[in-house]
């Protein structure tokens, strides 16, 4: 039987020093969904993000207790290279953050230096990327251009073309809209509808309509503990726990 | 595994080149007293400290370097008094009066003038500032405590103004904006809140400017006179530490008394820099590490 | 009515407040600007091509700097070539490598301190290690060394300046990309920190290239007709042959137009350096998007 569940986290424990950011965290990701993350700020839902590809490692003075499981591995085991890791799962950050560099050349970073040198074979790849991400109409003329010169909305869907090109198979989001108007949001939001088809897709989201409109599954977190884990549908109409309820109706948070 | 390692790899030299720093200060202090500890065979570290006579070439010689620790310590007290008002001040314009155009240019040219060779400074206190106050003062030499400070706290100034500056520049609006909103004027803002403010960078300024004065050898050479006895007047001629050591290191026969003791008096201004260093990183870290709410 | 008079009292104080700033600011600019216009009526009308290419002739008293010149240029590449792959691996480790700890805190104070070693501290350090203890002798070498020591803590906290000012996004979405460290730092961080090291650079170039203190015992030479033929030879160098003329010898007053000649070199020389890195700077700041 296949297992569907590409991700599974087992009793992850982590702190910034002393502070335990996540508590017993035990949670399962499916293949070809759209998982949202909220919660209050501080709830340690882009903690959570961040551990599944390994970027908390970027910070000094944190460790990580119990499992994150990916396609059955513990990505924390020591003989993991967390490169690798991040290889087949990719990231959109909150800000757009391209490279200074030709919107060509920001697409093309990463497959150059896993070592895919053909000319012929990066272009497609830059169509493709660019395509997936609805943004090749709008740039296939000026891709020797910097990327520094989009608008948000285009670089932060450049930033996805970048992530894809990659061809990981996961995305993770961390609040990909919140530095765009509602226009370039939309678009985005309907990116992510599409990108559901060949790409399994974890995002945090601090607004409660965008994690109704477009995900599958979805996990309140308050205090760096899971709350509650259900379909979306339901944690939107007919919650378990009171403190859902009361996050999502704006009673707090 | 392979890029792992090589990762590890990579770390390790660049923990390595890292180190180099720490190794020349190391390098530093082992030749420092390498050539310098020979002299207290001669004399005891207490004569050598606290003798009142610098005379290295006489027979038998003298080798007592308190005058040289006096001229310094004179020189580098009346430039500061000159230099921390001045470099402040002109800090607070730069910072916070100077209109747009006249802030743009003045920051760079301060920093510019920072990096103005002090071999000019004693040139130009030789040749100018001596002869004036030689005429105006009817001295038997310009070349005295007054020129050297004056030239010295010149050289301190860009620095302690650059520095200073930048320490103003990072407070933050929102201190300004309140106490404005408080009804305080612009000078009261400036003293009560931006100022104190930035007391960790303006302190650090001024240690730095005075390490800089006290081992800043050019100057002294050339116009603080070279008269290694304790001094009775501001018009008197001094031999701070650093003149000593060029002017007579050409002379000393190589692996004298002589060369030693100027070795020595290497190893007296390295610590006493050393700990103007210390002093000014620890200012600036314990600030940075409390805040400015203890102020 | 109290209100008021303390209103007048306080705008009183500011005004001899504001009165002081605008009069230092002022001495400042007067001294300094002074002090430059100075040298350069007097050093302007001595500048010639025969003065900058000839060597020094009648005993220094007539003749051009040619030497100088060209040991100061010797001196000062040499300096840079020494504290400019030092400097910045070592900014690359302490700011890209390095976990805030006592080890690094030990390094950061000990390139603060290195930073201010007097000048005439380095000078016998490079006398004791490079021409004593190592027997390079009075030599271009020995010079070029304690001169790149000298401006190491200069590179080092340029460049860390610089590598600071990458932002954090650029490394994380290199990262986030499945790109190991090194080739993030080697494809992202550095060349973005390039132009600011460079500049920092520039500016350890300019202070090099003014020293005195640290060549008079390890690489300058009072006189020499010779045009050095290796890196063992010893060199003139600007700021030296100014103190030598104004100090020493018995043609002080006669070589005067020379020494005026030579400082404006070397002011204009290293002021000229600074300018081209404050200048590219500033433009760099403009253009910068983040």
């Amino acid at each position: 039987m296949e297992d569907n569940r590409v991700i599974k986290t087992k009793d992850v424990n982590f702190f910034y020093g002393k502070f335990r950011a996540l508590t017993d965290i035990s949670m399962d990701f499916e293949k070809h969904r759209v998982t949202a993350l909220i919660g209050p700020s501080g709830c340690g839902k882009s903690t959570l993000l961040r551990l599944l590809n390994r970027m908390n490692d970027l910070i000094d003075g944190t460790h990580v207790e119990g499992e994150v499981l990916f396609e059955g591995k513990n990505i924390y085991a020591p003989d993991v290279d967390p490169v690798e890791v991040r290889r087949r799962i990719g990231m959109v950050f909150q800000k757009p953050n391209p490279f200074p560099k030709s919107i060509f050349d920001n697409i093309t970073y990463g497959p150059k230096l896993a070592g895919l040198g053909d000319r012929i074979e990066l272009e497609a790849l830059v169509e493709q990327s660019l395509r997936q991400a609805v943004l090749w109409d709008e740039v296939k003329d000026i891709l020797g251009q910097s990327a520094m010169m989009l608008s948000g909305g285009q670089q932060q869907r450049l930033c996805i073309a970048r992530a894809l090109a990659m061809k990981p198979d996961v995305l993770l989001m961390d609040e990909p809209t919140s530095a765009l108007d509602p226009i370039s949001t939309a678009k985005i939001e309907e990116l992510i509808q599409d990108l559901k088809k060949d790409y399994t897709i974890i995002i945090v989201t601090h607004n409660m309509q965008q994690a109704a409109r477009i995900s599958d599954m979805t996990g309140f977190f308050y205090l760096g503990k899971l709350i509650e884990y259900s379909a979306t549908e339901k944690i939107f109409t007919r919650p378990d726990i009171k403190q859902t309820e009361d996050y999502i109706t704006g009673r707090f948070g | 595994m392979t890029r792992k390692l090589k990762e590890i790899l990579i770390r390790r030299i660049f923990f390595l080149f890292a180190c180099v720093s720490i190794l020349i200060l190391g390098l530093i202090v082992t030749f420092l007293f390498r050539e310098g500890i020979p002299i207290f065979r001669v004399v005891s570290v207490k004569e050598f400290l606290l003798g009142s006579e610098w005379y290295p070439t006489f027979d038998p010689p003298a080798f007592g370097i308190w005058p040289l620790i006096v001229g310094s310590f004179i020189v580098t007290s009346f430039s500061t008094l000159i230099a921390v008002p001045l470099g402040v001040l002109s800090a607070v314009y730069i910072s916070e009066i100077a209109p747009r155009p006249v802030k743009e240019i003045a920051k760079p040219v301060i920093e510019l003038l920072a990096g103005l060779p002090s071999v000019v400074l004693g040139f130009f206190g030789m040749v100018v500032l001596a002869p004036w106050l030689q005429d105006t003062f009817d001295l038997p030499t310009g070349l005295n405590i007054v020129n050297a400070s004056l030239m010295l706290a010149l050289m301190a100034i860009p620095t302690i103004s650059s520095i200073a500056e930048d320490a103003l520049y990072a407070v933050p609006r929102e201190f300004k904006e309140a106490s404005y909103a408080l009804g305080a004027t612009k000078s009261e803002t400036i003293l009560k809140v931006i100022v104190p403010s930035a007391l960790s960078g303006i302190s650090t300024a001024v240690i730095l400017g005075m390490a800089r004065a006290i081992g800043e050898t050019m100057v002294v050479l050339m116009v603080a006179g070279g008269a290694a006895a304790i001094p009775e007047s501001l018009f008197d001629s001094v031999r701070p530490m650093p003149a000593s050591i060029a002017a007579e290191m050409g002379e000393a026969p190589f692996r004298s008394d002589h060369y030693h003791a100027l070795f020595a008096t290497g190893i007296v201004l390295f610590l006493l820099t050393l700990a103007f260093n210390l002093i000014a990183d620890y200012v600036s870290h314990k600030f940075r590490e409390t805040g400015s709410g203890t102020l | 009515m109290a209100l008021q008079t303390s209103m007048r009292w306080r705008y009183f104080k500011e005004g001899v407040f504001f009165g002081l700033v605008r009069l230092s600011a002022f001495l400042l600019t007067a001294a300094l600007g002074g002090l430059l216009l100075y040298i350069f009526v007097n050093g302007l009308g001595v500048l010639s091509w025969d003065f900058l290419t000839l060597p020094p002739t009648d005993s220094m008293t007539k003749g051009g700097i040619m030497p100088a010149i060209l040991g100061t240029l010797y001196l000062t590449t040499g300096a840079i070539l020494v504290a400019l792959p030092l400097g910045i691996v070592s900014a690359v480790y302490l700011t890209e490598y390095a976990k805030q700890g006592p080890l690094v805190r030990v390094i950061r104070v000990g390139v603060n301190c290195l930073a201010g070693v007097p000048s005439i501290v380095f000078g016998l350090f490079g006398l004791g290690l490079f021409v004593v203890f190592l027997q390079f002798g009075s030599c271009i070498l020995s010079g070029a060394l304690t001169l790149g020591i000298l401006i190491l803590p200069t590179i080092i906290g340029a460049s860390e300046e610089a590598l600071k000012a990458v932002p954090q996004t650029f490394r994380e979405a290199s990262l986030a990309l499945g790109v190991s460290k090194w080739q993030t730092i080697v494809r992202i961080v550095l060349p973005n920190a390039l132009p600011g090291i460079l500049t920092g650079s520039i500016l350890g170039i300019g202070r090099a290239a003014g020293e005195t203190a640290p060549v008079m015992f390890t690489a300058a030479a009072f006189y020499t007709a010779k045009l050095p033929s290796s890196i063992f030879d010893e060199v003139m160098a600007l700021p030296f042959h100014i103190y030598v003329l104004a100090t020493a010898g018995t043609h002080i007053e006669a070589t005067r137009p020379i020494q005026f000649g030579t400082i404006l070199v070397l002011v204009g020389l290293v002021l000229g350096v600074d300018l081209i890195a404050i200048v590219i700077r500033s433009t760099m700041r403009k253009r910068k998007r983040w």
